[in-house]
């Protein structure tokens, strides 16, 4: 069980937007990875259940997306964007180096991903989907650091405010 | 309109001056209503009817901002008559690379874009409006979430909109990290719960979107134009810009240049080289533009000889062969691997190509690996012209337009860097091909 009654209300809510109840898959995967920072086999079931589908049908979409961790990843995910306008500013080197510096730290997981509309501030990268960046590889651990002594407060790992969390 | 026509090189802000003139809260529903910038347009579209907000929305010859350019009225004009219901889906997913415009709408002003949501759904009769927010933009779809409950709490939204008898409904959903979404038949197969598998067109949305049922989706930059146009009439916009190209873009310019960002110009009017080298403060370091991309990862390069070029739509897809696309201009010095560039874009592509269709899956991943090799010193001396026939398959005769095997247009976009590189530097890639070669012999020996 990883969905609280809390959750499930909100379930019930998202659902009663759509005209199709299956519309409200993405929207329920985002709430329990909200809850548990990766979406649990668990959770898949449960989803499927709300939404009358099979889990197989909810791990086939779930699949297609790249925010949507079938792992857990800990309570901060980097997103390094390595794409052209970062590339010619040092983007490479900075997914590099910060994939080597938090290689052992199960707290931050680095990825490197595509271009995050962030461009005029390349190098950008993302803490739990907010913007940072233009930084090198000290600066961005920096703003890593203050999110980890919680001088910033970080979003869910789905970029869900933490005071919109049911 | 000629290229060496007389340009400017300023800003001429519709879409994006309330949010350059409240830097700190323009995307508030107090600062909205401040000084009659949102929602004042409501009561004179609800009085206009749906037919004529239409007629002047297309006299306008406001043109799509999403990446195809085509006619927002006209599109809506294609609903087929009668049948209900149908829906509008606003296209927040920007994910064309180096596409930055329209997350800065839907944070810094999120009330502009409601209210041409209510103007556009209530043109086209619907009581439903989705905005597909794409998932990474975190602070995007928390600005606008705030702007629909303070919408509802107003009245511009839900029952009976300011006496009017119109109801709306709007539902923001917002995507999980994939570029494909952004192609409108994928964003309604993600919208209805599904990967975000593009569908074969026709039918066209217009005809039969999400759920089956007739559905217009516009990108964010269109509908959030809509409100000026009823406000101050349709001649007021195309009495900007010339031909078909007429009003202001936002481009988002990057890469390489003194001063990236968005800038809102005037089309036709301005050409590359004010954007670039006017707005965009020119090439740090006191360098030469190498190359550019005009129009985002899709679009084919131009080069240095083409900065003079007017930012008109029809000239540079018609005289240039390439195109405005979703308004990303991306600049690269002269020092730079065009070969590198080429790479990175097609690596782009083969990790968003969704597998449905066999030349585009299958390409995508083949010239990637191929031009890796070729950009770090490994490459084989036909290795360009084995790209160019991988790449028939996907784009038969190569030719702009161009044509294509695949259901969407992904396909032929992956295509774009290869044919620029044939297009503008074949000969020194080829020489540096050989060389490759010849250094591997030389080791062997
Ligand atoms: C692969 C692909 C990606 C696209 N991505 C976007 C996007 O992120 N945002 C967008 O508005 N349009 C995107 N488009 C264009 C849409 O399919 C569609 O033309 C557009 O949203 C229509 O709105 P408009 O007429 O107002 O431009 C994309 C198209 C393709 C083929
Ligand atoms: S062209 Fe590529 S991205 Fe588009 S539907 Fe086919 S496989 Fe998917
Ligand atoms: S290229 Fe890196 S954010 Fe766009």
């Amino acid at each position: 069980m990883s969905l609280t009654d809390a959750d499930r209300q909100r379930a019930q809510q998202i659902i009663a937007r759509y005209p199709y109840a299956k519309s409200a898959l993405l929207p329920l995967l985002h709430l329990a990875q909200d809850r548990d920072g990766w979406v649990t086999p668990g959770a898949m079931e449960e989803v499927a259940a709300l939404l009358g589908l099979t889990t197989a049908q909810v791990l086939g979409v779930c699949s297609f997306y790249t925010m949507l961790k079938r792992e857990p990843v800990g309570r901060l995910v980097v997103s390094v964007c390595t794409n052209v306008s970062c590339l010619v500013n040092g983007g490479g080197e900075l997914c590099e180096a910060l994939k080597g510096q938090y290689a052992g730290d199960s707290d931050v997981f680095v990825e490197e991903v595509e271009c995050i509309a962030h461009c005029d501030h390349a190098p950008a990268f993302q803490v739990n989907y907010d913007f940072h960046g233009p930084a090198d590889a000290a600066g961005a651990a920096d703003v890593i650091a203050q999110y980890q002594d919680r001088r910033l407060v970080a979003r869910t790992v789905s970029g869900t405010a933490v005071e919109d969390v049911p | 309109m000629s290229p060496d026509a007389p340009t400017t090189p300023h800003e001429t802000p519709v879409v994006t001056e309330f949010l350059r003139e409240r830097p700190d809260d323009s995307w508030t529903m107090a600062a909205a209503r401040e000084h009659g910038h949102a929602y004042a347009t409501l009561a004179k579209a609800f009085q206009m009817g749906p037919e004529q907000i239409t007629s002047q929305v297309s006299d306008s010859v406001l043109r799509g901002k999403g990446g195809a350019g085509f006619g927002t009225g006209q599109k809506w004009s294609f609903l087929p008559k009668g049948v209900f219901p149908r829906y509008l889906c606003v296209n927040a997913d920007e994910g064309e690379p180096c596409t930055f415009k329209d997350h800065m709408l839907i944070e810094r002003d999120p009330h502009q874009l409601l209210e041409g949501i209510i103007i556009a759904a209530f043109a086209i009769q619907t009581d439903l409006a989705f905005v597909y927010v794409r998932g990474e933009f975190a602070l995007g779809a928390q600005r606008l979430g705030q702007a629909i409950h303070d919408a509802y709490a107003a009245g511009f939204l839900g029952k009976n909109i300011l006496g009017s008898g119109f109801d709306l409904d709007v539902v923001l959903h917002r995507g999980a990290g994939c570029y494909i979404a952004g192609d409108e038949t994928g964003l309604l197969s993600s919208l209805e719960g599904e990967r975000a598998m593009p569908r074969i067109k026709p039918p066209f949305p217009a005809a039969q979107g999400v759920y089956a049922a007739p559905t217009i989706v516009n990108n964010v930059e269109t509908i959030s134009t809509v409100p000026s146009i009823v406000e101050r009439g349709a001649d007021w916009y195309n009495a900007m810009g010339a031909n078909r190209s007429t009003g202001t873009r936002i481009f988002s310019v990057s890469g390489h240049v003194e001063r990236p960002g968005n800038y809102e110009v005037e089309l036709a009017h301005t050409s590359f080289r004010d954007l670039i080298e006017g707005l965009a403060g020119g090439v740090r370091g006191g360098r030469k533009v190498g190359f550019f991309v005009p129009g985002g990862a899709s679009s084919p390069w131009l080069m240095p000889e083409h900065l003079d070029a007017p930012l008109d739509m029809d000239y540079v897809q018609g005289e240039l062969k390439s195109m405005l696309g979703s308004g990303a201009v991306m600049v690269f010095d002269e020092t730079t691997d065009p070969l590198l560039v080429a790479w990175r874009l097609s690596k782009f592509f083969a990790h968003e190509s969704c597998g449905k269709c066999t030349p585009c899956r299958e390409g995508s991943s083949w010239i990637e690996k191929v031009l890796y090799r070729m950009a770090h010193g490994q490459g084989r001396a036909d290795d360009l012209d084995l790209l160019l026939s991988f790449g028939n398959n996907i784009v038969p005769g190569l030719n702009a337009p161009f044509a294509q095997t695949t259901i969407c247009a992904l396909g032929p976009s992956i295509m774009s860097p290869v044919v620029s590189l044939e297009r503008w530097f074949r000969e020194p890639i080829l020489e540096r091909l050989r060389a490759d070669e010849a250094r591997r012999e030389e080791a062997v020996a």
